[in-house]
């Protein structure tokens, strides 16, 4: 295992002492970042090792959110309806990502976030099961009171984001990352010497999908209501792109501190200025990308290639 | 009766759709880039065509006057200032930088004009006209002229104009068009106005037709995403019938199976083309 990937472990382990330090704010933010840093650990494996472009994050977590959602509803436990998110959206991304992982660039691109669309009119009209646009209320688990309920479900997703580390990890030092990291770099050669490309980047996809559906469900136990604009929303999709971005594409712990530093930003912005913070994350995406395209690793090792010129 | 109207609606609309996607898939074709500020830039022109009515009484076809030169003038500098410098970085990159100009010009009109549906309404109205049980407003008869129009005249621009023939090479070979001397980013900042000036017309044309709101903007964006893979990338013609093709889609689907579907059903039909025919129904790489 790398340095940077048992600093990464090191960080997730470190987060669960919060709720020891800080009060209901501190819980709320923590429990935002343990889901961000899901989304974004997720994105990374295909977007960042296996390099196609996906924008479907918010497909599978709203899909994710909505399974939970209707099995708590049906008075199915958390412990069941979660992980049956998870699964749920590992093999529907699995099934999906067989016919559109064939498609490459741009063309990747359009469907994935088609999918959202797709995600979102299904749900919409299928009012009987979903309640439509009227959204879906969930029922609370338990009665413990506010904090204890804020306390659980920041462990809940706390938990969650472990296993997306670890899923990270083990998937980077696997053959199944060896084989995305050809992929990424050449994928007509992978196939020519023999590399069964279409499974490695379904499983990579149907992953990626899985933590993040179980994320989506965990979310909706936790806010007892959502509706399709909420969960099906596109930022889901683009917010851990750039928090990768910010952190640099590829490696999990530059993502995890880029999601880390991507929610300090938005939260300042969006206790300062409400009315235009969506503004302000463009304004940011857009310097972010003119100005820093290799995200902030980068300039660690800018500074270190610098320091032997000084001396 | 009703099959005759619906297919007289698909028409009407599928010309308007072929307006807003022409623009979108000269852009994608010429400088790979997925725009998303399209659909803001359509939503802007909207609120232009509606601002210079209810200020200064300027009729919405006076108004196309205005928008195309305009809008040519904010794609050009966006391209110059922004876009260039990331232009040969991969999709992930552009398509999120266009991402993040597009959060900027929308919550600016959600922050001046509120979210707030508006409708430009012309006074007097000008009817409609109706042949056996056909009905068809007159104004959205204009409109439907007018998208046809300025889709033709980009047609022409691309085929008869010098900077036209220098915008289909760049498409085919950058840099065999470099090597023949054409400033490729000059041409580049042109097709992105070109982009930009087509859909703040379409706005303007959409302003007589839908209510004005920022929050329409993914709206008009996913039709032009559908019309593009539906036509075919880089075709005027296949922007055209990928725009009929669609609005007979939604039309004959709304009739059948209920509006609320027909999004679905049009967004459904996006991946199966994609998976099934990327090149889409007249797509040809380039040609013009």
């Amino acid at each position: 295992m790398t340095r940077s990937n048992l600093i990464l472990l090191a960080l997730v382990v470190g987060i669960a002492a919060l709720p020891m330090v800080g009060g209901s704010y501190a819980l709320r933010l923590g429990t935002i970042a343990c889901m961000y840093g899901i989304l974004a650990l997720s994105w990374n494996v295909v977007g960042g090792l296996a390099g196609y472009p996906s924008f479907a994050t918010a497909a599978f977590f709203g899909f994710g959110a909505y399974t939970a959602g209707v099995l708590l509803g049906k008075g199915v436990p958390l412990v069941v309806s979660v992980p049956a998110a998870g699964v749920a959206s590992f093999v529907l991304a699995c099934l999906l990502g067989a016919a559109l992982l064939r498609l490459r660039g741009h063309y990747f691109a359009i469907a994935s976030l088609s999918l959202i669309e797709v995600f979102r009119e299904l749900v919409n009209n299928a009012t009987d099961l979903t309640g439509g646009g009227m959204g879906l209320n969930i029922p609370l688990t338990s009665t413990a009171g506010v904090m204890a309920d804020a306390t659980f479900f920041f462990y809940v997703m706390w938990g969650l984001l472990v296993g997306t580390a670890l899923m990270v990890v083990v998937v980077a030092g696997s053959k199944l990352g060896f084989g995305l990291a050809c992929i990424r770099q050449n994928e007509t050669a992978a196939n020519m010497i023999g590399l069964n490309t279409t499974l490695y980047k379904s499983v990579a996809f149907g992953l990626s999908a899985g933590f993040v559906g179980a994320a989506g469900g965990v979310y909706a136990a936790w806010v007892h209501y959502i509706d399709p604009s909420d969960v099906f929303d596109i930022l889901y999709s683009v917010k851990p792109i750039v928090m990768a971005l910010i952190g640099g594409l590829g490696s999990p712990l530059g993502v995890l501190i880029g999601a880390f530093v991507y929610l300090g930003l938005e939260e300042v912005v969006w206790r300062n200025y409400i009315q235009i913070h969506s503004g302000v994350l463009g304004i940011l995406i857009v310097v972010l990308l003119l100005f820093l395209p290799h995200g902030l690793m980068s300039l660690r090792s800018q500074l270190l290639a610098w320091r032997p010129k000084r001396v | 009766m009703l099959a005759a109207q619906v297919l007289i609606n698909a028409l009407v609309l599928g010309c308007l759709y072929a307006c807003i996607a022409t623009g979108f898939s000269l852009v994608w074709g010429v400088l790979n880039v997925i725009n998303l500020i399209h659909g803001s830039f359509i939503v802007l022109g909207a609120y232009l065509a509606w601002g210079l009515y209810q200020s200064l009484q300027i009729s919405p076809w006076y108004a196309l006057g205005i928008a195309a030169p305009a809008f040519f003038a904010l794609g050009y500098v966006i391209q110059r200032l922004i876009l260039n410098r990331v232009i040969t970085a991969p999709v992930l990159v552009t398509l999120t930088l266009t991402f993040g100009l597009d959060l900027i010009l929308n919550n600016a009109m959600i922050y001046y004009f509120k979210a707030d549906y508006r409708k430009l309404t012309l006074t007097p109205p000008m009817g409609s006209v109706s042949l056996f049980d056909v009905v068809v407003p007159i104004d959205r008869l204009i409109a439907t002229a007018s998208a046809l129009a300025l889709t033709g005249v980009l047609y022409l621009i691309l085929r008869r104009l010098r900077v036209g023939r220098a915008i289909i090479a760049v498409r085919l070979d950058r840099d065999a068009a470099r090597l023949m001397g054409v400033d490729v980013n000059s041409i580049y900042a042109i097709a992105f106005g070109l982009g930009a000036a087509l859909a703040g017309c379409a706005g303007v044309l959409m302003a007589l037709i839908f209510p004005i709101s920022p929050l329409t903007s993914t709206a008009y964006l996913g039709k032009a995403f559908v019309v593009c893979v539906l036509g075919g990338l880089g075709s005027v013609s296949g922007a055209l019938a990928g725009g009929i093709l669609l609005a007979l889609i939604e039309g004959i689907g709304s009739a059948l199976i209920g509006p609320a579907h027909a999004t679905t059903l049009s967004f459904a039909l996006l991946i199966v083309f994609l998976i099934v025919r990327p090149q889409g129904l007249l797509g040809r790489k380039g040609f013009e």
